[in-house]
């Protein structure tokens, strides 16, 4: 079974390859900031090294104050489920600019491989739908990815995707972990003052 | 000038609209019930319900990120949600302002207010956060102007508390 699942470095690389100026991205802490890193660093990253449960907000903040950018949360199914509620707030926000996709491996991998709840059955993409997501992607194959991928290029909608990936763990790649560094570097980036 | 008791959230909205805040986050409270009238009616503002108020510490990160100011309102029970949330705005240096209304103090009626009631303003210390705490109307409006150039200018955690005195007894029998 876990042979047929995607490799995460593969599908975080799929989705951020050739990304212009106007993708912003939000890595959950931990293994999908590991993977966004490996992917290649980028000012317009914001690597979370915690804040665990909040990269779903952040990329709601930064959607709603960019409205002509885009906003790609990719996170982990342990730092979702701390933060359901916030998907349930951005189903009522709405936001055209926005994507949450969420690398489900079914396990806590950062803290020993502990079975998550999505192991437990608990279906993300349900959820998100629940939460007034109108588009919902279950995300099991490379087609499914590419599709997922063509979208994120051009984004008009809040989407959620929850891409079943494999439970492995690849050799870590750190990112700058100063998180004013990080901040200041990200606004510079975009030219912000406010 | 003689500030009427009842326009102090009045006094807190001009105060974030002449700081050019454009998102607000709340977890809807009674004290804050004018506030969030005021804040949703306002088409240059996103007022953003949140499920807890943790949400809203994230949402202000993300605001900032994108070059927006945010404020997020809460009453004192929401403050102990937040705290490792809070995290994230001491470590990246991110600007919060918090406008708190308090519980668990003068004339509380409810026992299950006070456990965080009476730990708000240590607890706003030990995460750093600059307090401006209220007790009189007349204060509200230079505390708010303070608070806002503070959290914005300094990049810092700043947090106006309203006392109980000032937000009135809540009626629990009508």
């Amino acid at each position: 079974m876990d042979q047929m699942r995607l490799g995460r470095r593969a599908a975080m690389a799929a989705l951020v390859k050739d990304r212009d100026d106007d993708l912003l991205v939000v890595p959950g802490l931990g293994s999908t900031t590991w993977d966004l890193a490996a992917a290649g660093d980028n000012p317009r990253n914001f690597y979370l090294w915690g804040a665990m449960g909040g990269a779903a907000m952040i990329g709601l903040g930064l959607a709603l104050a960019q409205p002509k950018r885009r906003v790609a949360v990719i996170t982990g199914d342990g730092e979702m489920l701390m933060g359901l509620g916030s998907l349930a707030t951005i189903g009522n926000k709405r936001p055209s600019n926005l994507a949450v996709i969420v690398f489900d491996n079914g396990v806590y991998g950062e803290t020993g491989m502990q079975p998550s709840h999505t192991q437990g059955g608990v279906d993300l993409v349900r959820v998100a739908g629940a939460c007034g997501i109108a588009t919902c992607l279950d995300v099991r194959d490379e087609a499914a990815l590419a599709n997922l991928a063509a979208r994120l290029k051009t984004l008009h909608e809040t989407l959620f995707a929850r891409v079943l990936i494999a439970a492995d763990e690849p050799p870590r790649v750190l990112p700058l972990r100063d998180g004013a560094e990080l901040k200041d570097r990200f606004r510079a980036a975009l030219g912000v003052k406010a | 000038m003689t500030v009427q008791a009842g326009q102090w959230p009045d006094q807190l909205f001009d105060a974030i609209k002449r700081g050019g805040v454009r998102q607000v986050g709340y977890v809807p409270d009674a004290g804050h019930a004018r506030l969030i009238d005021r804040c949703r009616a306002d088409a240059d503002i996103h007022d953003v319900a949140l499920t807890t108020e943790e949400e809203g510490v994230a949402l202000a990160a993300g605001a900032w990120l994108g070059g927006q100011r945010a404020a997020l309102l809460m009453q004192s029970s929401g403050l102990g949600n937040c705290i490792n949330m809070l995290s994230l705005a001491r470590t990246c240096r991110f600007p919060l302002l918090m406008l708190i209304t308090m519980r668990g103090e003068w004339e509380e009626f409810n026992p299950w207010q006070v456990p965080m009631g009476s730990i708000v303003d240590p607890v706003l210390k030990l995460c750093e956060a600059e307090v401006y705490r209220v007790g009189e109307p007349a204060d509200v409006a230079a505390a708010a102007a303070r608070a806002v150039r503070q959290a914005f200018g300094d990049e810092r955690i700043v947090a106006v508390v309203l006392s109980q005195q000032l937000i009135g007894r809540k009626v629990w029998t009508k």
